[in-house]
């Protein structure tokens, strides 16, 4: 489905600023694996999502979806294959336009924008019936402008935009990060709803050591840019804490640095 | 009173300038862009009318082929503008700079070297006249009326919508595989095409098309967008609506300008008073947001504060 062969990125080559954000990266995700992506500030797991979203090139190595290279392919034109959730609430939705002309828009991801209506009645009744399935109410308010919703919903809705055209890959980058606790469990519990609905093959970066444990059927730890480890299947499900930060500090010889993730 | 006998007048030239700050919004309100082209744009349309209608041997062009060469003038405007913005990774208002700059050399150029092109109302058969200001404002009306209608159409499709989203949220926009390079340019020619058909409306109504007739002109359409938001923004949502609004602001911008000058203000300050006009209704609600509202916040907790302690 997803596959990353030796990506390379360095930022500021040549300078004293250097920084090798991703390095000889390699990853092979299956149809259907959701993979939970940890590790410290600046071990490249947001540059990771980031080169396969295709905000920037690589400097080396290839990127490639369902087979399709898609290394060059500018970022508007690789989303047709890619549904993604932002960190900020604010990044994944147009505030100033109503929730159902955001949904509209999603569902026309990766399609050419031509001059027919840009939304239509039984668009409408899809959109009421999964807005409701989100169960926070906002299918009576689908002509409200986006910008006057919380940062909850606004996720929310962004992650239903993101699985509307049932997306190849779909890439979380700490989506609920931004969100108070009890807002982020229920995100959390909707990621999981949304993705086992829709059978999609997902990415979730998180800062969260509980919930890259409790989600996903596989968790890559990053550490200076390179998968550090890569636990699946009955160990993933079996893992804790303590199993994870012990083979940490045995694989790298260091101690985890984020008192953040162990929360 | 010369007031009230300049108000056709004033009401006509207002809805000139509405089509001129349509385009401005465009820009503006919905592409996030101050684009700085429509300075020379508006000229350039006027100078392609003044120049297709107005023959060396004294017979007239077409009024209609003249309109749409100008609205062509215009889109290739905002073209090149876009194109410096998105191909060259200029920031907009400097593309827009540039761009202007350039027309300046074009309109002088298109004019045969001259700065102003005489299009006499009793000679040829322009569309609207100075002379006639009863007449010209329902044909306006109707002009205007039909602009908004092909926009509120044109931005409800699924290429509209993707240039709201565009103007609205970049990072989300990709992201949802919407060209926003293309969309910026899109919009640009829109705007630039409209500010062209004013410049050209312009020329036909006052007479003549001058080198200098668009100098200042984004103040102007800025000055319609803030007045017209400002007196309607809390009762209107619909977009069709809010295009009004703006066209009344034009109106109303050039009826107060009319009072101004009827006041006998020196007319060479009007160009002061626009851009003081523009930057308070611009500054107020930023000015709110910094000084006030944390005013009326400390307040409110004050009063909170102390409502508390009374409880207890």
């Amino acid at each position: 489905m997803l596959e990353l062969q030796n990506v390379t990125k360095v930022f500021n080559p040549g300078t004293v600023n250097e920084k090798v954000a991703v390095n000889n990266l390699s990853l092979k995700m299956e149809d259907g694996d959701f993979v939970t992506v940890i590790g410290s500030n600046g071990a490249g797991k947001s540059t990771m999502l980031n080169l396969v979203a295709g905000l920037w090139k690589p400097d080396s190595g290839k990127i490639l979806i369902d087979d399709i290279d898609v290394t060059k392919m500018p970022e508007h034109k690789r989303a047709k294959y890619i549904g993604r959730v932002f960190q900020d609430p604010h990044d994944g939705t147009a505030s100033d336009m109503n929730i159902e002309e955001n949904l509209a828009i999603a569902a026309r991801r990766g399609k050419k924008h031509t001059l027919k209506w840009g939304i239509n009645k039984t668009e409408r009744e899809l959109y009421r019936e999964l807005l409701s399935g989100l169960g926070l109410g906002l299918e009576d308010r689908m002509t409200s402008k986006v910008g006057l919703l919380s940062g909850g919903q606004r996720q929310a809705i962004t992650l239903l935009m993101a699985s509307l055209e049932s997306p190849k890959i779909l890439l979380l980058d700490e989506h609920t990060a931004a969100l108070d606790p009890k807002t982020a469990k229920v995100v959390l519990e909707l990621t999981d709803k949304i993705v086992s609905q829709n059978h999609l093959t997902t990415m979730m970066v998180t800062h969260n050591m509980k919930d890259a444990i409790a989600h996903g059927n596989r968790l890559i730890m990053m550490n200076n840019g390179s998968v550090l480890l890569d636990i699946k299947g009955e160990e993933k499900k079996n893992l804790t804490i303590e199993d994870l930060l012990e083979k940490f500090n045995q694989t790298s010889g260091q101690v985890f640095a984020s008192d953040k993730a162990l929360l | 009173m010369p007031f009230i006998n300049a108000l056709p007048g004033a009401i006509a030239q207002g809805l000139v300038w509405a089509i001129m700050a349509i385009g401005v919004y465009i820009t503006f309100r919905i592409l996030d862009i101050a684009d700085l082209t429509v300075d020379g744009s508006f000229a350039t349309g006027g100078a392609v009318l003044g120049i297709y209608v107005v023959n060396s041997d004294g017979s007239a062009g077409s009024i209609a082929v003249g309109m749409l060469l100008a609205l062509l003038a215009g889109l290739v405007a905002g073209l090149v503008t876009g194109l410096i913005h998105t191909k060259l990774g200029i920031p907009p208002i400097l593309a827009g700079i540039l761009t202007q700059l350039i027309l300046w050399s074009v309109n002088l150029t298109i004019m045969g070297g001259r700065a102003n092109v005489s299009v006499n109302g009793n000679l040829y058969p322009v569309f609207i006249r100075i002379l006639n200001s009863g007449d010209s404002i329902w044909k306006l009306v109707i002009v205007v009326g039909l602009i908004i209608a092909l926009l509120y159409l044109f931005f409800g499709t699924e290429l509209g919508s993707s240039i709201r989203a565009t103007g609205n949220n970049l990072k989300m926009s990709r992201a949802q595989g919407i060209n926003v390079n293309l969309n910026k340019v899109i919009g640009l020619m829109l705007s630039n095409g409209l500010v062209a058909v004013s410049g050209a409306l312009l020329t036909q109504y006052q007479g003549f098309a001058d080198i200098n007739m668009g100098r200042g002109a984004i103040v102007i359409g800025l000055a319609a967008v803030v007045i017209g938001e400002a007196i309607f923004s809390k009762i209107v949502k619909n977009f069709a609506l809010r295009l009004m609004a703006v066209s009344i602001g034009a109106v109303i911008y050039y009826i107060v300008y009319q009072f101004v000058i009827s006041l006998g203000i020196n007319t060479n300050l009007m160009k002061m008073l626009s851009a003081v006009v523009v930057a308070i209704f611009l500054g107020v609600p930023y000015l709110k947001k910094t000084h006030l509202d944390p005013i009326l916040k400390a307040r409110k907790e004050k009063k909170d504060a102390s409502g508390g302690e009374d409880n207890a």
